[in-house]
């Protein structure tokens, strides 16, 4: 049976990771490959990276973050953000990466899903898409992007259906309304989406304890959770959060 | 000992010289048929279109060297497409392949609840013991992406099952030559186990 996937997230500026951490073992708590290497020994299936540097020149910092990444730990990551050419996302697949993620690039120029799905496969693109609830919207969730800034005229499951037809392998769905909140999943967004595509759906946005992620799995039948604070700020470990849903029947990748 | 992991342009090889690397194996990368002939192990990797993959095999001599090597009875391994493409054919494109292991590589039937491509971790139950499974738990999960999969004619040649939609085999072995569906170099450590596992075997 097919595993729930549980997918740490890293948000990395400038070669440090940016949100605050409290490990207290010794890990260097800024190094992306260090916490890269500390969630894969804690049994993470997977990680990504999110580049938030702010200028364009130091994008090649991110480069040899993957090549760092690739050498210490192995299962699959991939990079996101800032993403905007096929040859940005050859460079950091060649650098090891599995997957690069879309986001709003992807709203501005749709066409970069096709042709990254056939360069380099379907099952490396990835479109990631921050969800904002509104009534008006057919669906009831509309596209924004920018990290949320930013209201496009794009209905969340029209986008994840046209993202799906031109190539795209999985959709991180993020959920601007949950994020941040530690309350929970979208569960009702997450589960349209989910049972509308034939592709994975990874639930984005929200998550503060264990119960969020059986919910999110159970009831809204999401493929992977996208975790982050509640694991960076030592809350929980990923090996706690896997035990629980495998205690609860949930398949999960218990030996790594 | 002298392991060549053949370059055929079927994805990113990076992810297995990383592993090879780190598993400190004395390896090259290459596409070049006399590396393949001349090595004491192959891994045939590979991710990607069937027939596109047997056209380049063709066209560049690799596939020839592949089955020169496997008469040779030295150890191969076939991983992910490298899995199928052993086989004799392969239902994407309906594709002649080359013919080491019989059998024929199929798609997933379609089952409403079950994405296509498998994605993801799934556990791997071994059928028979085998070297490359040696020290690896029986609960072990190993990394999937693939929307074919193996299917060996002979049941003896089926070492590992994995179910998805239905019970399919996710490891094979037949002689000298092994092939696993899943991606060992990015299955964690039991992957790099059974890694080291095959460049132990003689």
């Amino acid at each position: 049976m097919l595993e729930k996937r549980i997918i740490v997230c890293l948000d990395v500026r400038d070669r440090r990771t940016t949100k605050g951490v409290a490990f207290k073992d010794n890990v260097d708590v800024g190094d992306p490959v260090e916490m890269a290497k500390h969630y894969y020994e804690q049994g993470a299936d997977e990680i990504v990276f999110y580049d938030i540097t702010a200028s364009a020149e130091k994008r090649g910092i991110m480069i040899d973050v993957c090549a760092a990444v690739a050498e210490t730990i192995f299962i699959p990551f991939s990079v996101g953000g800032g993403l905007s050419s096929v040859a940005d996302m050859r460079a950091v697949l060649l650098a090891g990466a599995e997957k690069v993620s879309v986001n709003s690039q992807a709203v501005r120029n749709p066409g970069i899903i096709e042709e990254g799905a056939s360069l380099f496969g379907r099952q490396c693109i990835v479109l990631g898409m921050d969800a904002l609830r509104d009534p008006a919207m057919p669906s009831g969730y509309r596209v924004v992007i920018d990290g949320g800034r930013v209201k496009t005229e794009r209905d969340a499951l029209a986008w994840a259906l046209e993202a799906e037809r031109l190539g795209a392998g999985e959709i991180v769905l993020n959920s601007i309304d949950a994020d941040g909140t530690k309350s929970g999943y979208e569960l009702a967004a997450t589960r349209l989406i989910s049972e509308a595509m034939g592709i994975p759906v990874v639930a984005s946005g929200g998550a503060g304890k264990p119960e969020h992620l059986l919910d999110v799995f159970t009831k809204a039948r999401a493929d992977a959770a996208l975790i982050a604070s509640m694991v960076h700020f030592g809350t929980y470990t990923v090996r706690q959060i896997k035990d629980y849903l495998a205690h609860r029947n949930l398949p999960m990748r218990m030996e790594w | 000992m002298r392991v060549t992991v053949v370059d055929y342009g079927a994805g990113n090889l990076k992810s297995v010289e990383t592993a090879l690397r780190f598993l400190s194996a004395d390896f090259t990368v290459s596409a070049d048929p006399g590396d393949v002939i001349r090595a004491d192990k192959v891994i045939f990797p590979g991710v990607g279109e069937a027939a596109a993959a047997m056209a380049t095999l063709k066209k560049t001599g690799l596939g020839e060297a592949l089955a020169l090597f496997h008469r040779g009875g030295r150890p191969l391994l076939g991983i992910c497409l490298g899995s199928q493409i052993v086989l004799d054919r392969s239902e994407e494109s309906d594709t002649a392949c080359l013919g080491l292991v019989p059998g024929t590589a199929r798609l997933f039937p379609k089952q409403p609840g079950f994405k296509v491509p498998h994605m993801g971790w799934n556990r791997v139950r071994p059928l028979r013991p085998h070297p490359l499974f040696a020290g690896v738990p029986e609960s072990a999960s190993f990394y999937f992406v693939h929307s074919y999969y193996p299917e060996p004619e002979a049941k003896e040649d089926r070492i590992a099952a994995t179910d998805y939609v239905i019970p399919f085999t996710s490891a094979l072995a037949r002689d000298n030559l092994c092939a696993v569906q899943f991606h060992p170099e990015k299955s964690g450590r039991v992957g790099l186990r059974m890694l080291g596992n095959f460049l132990a075997m003689n």
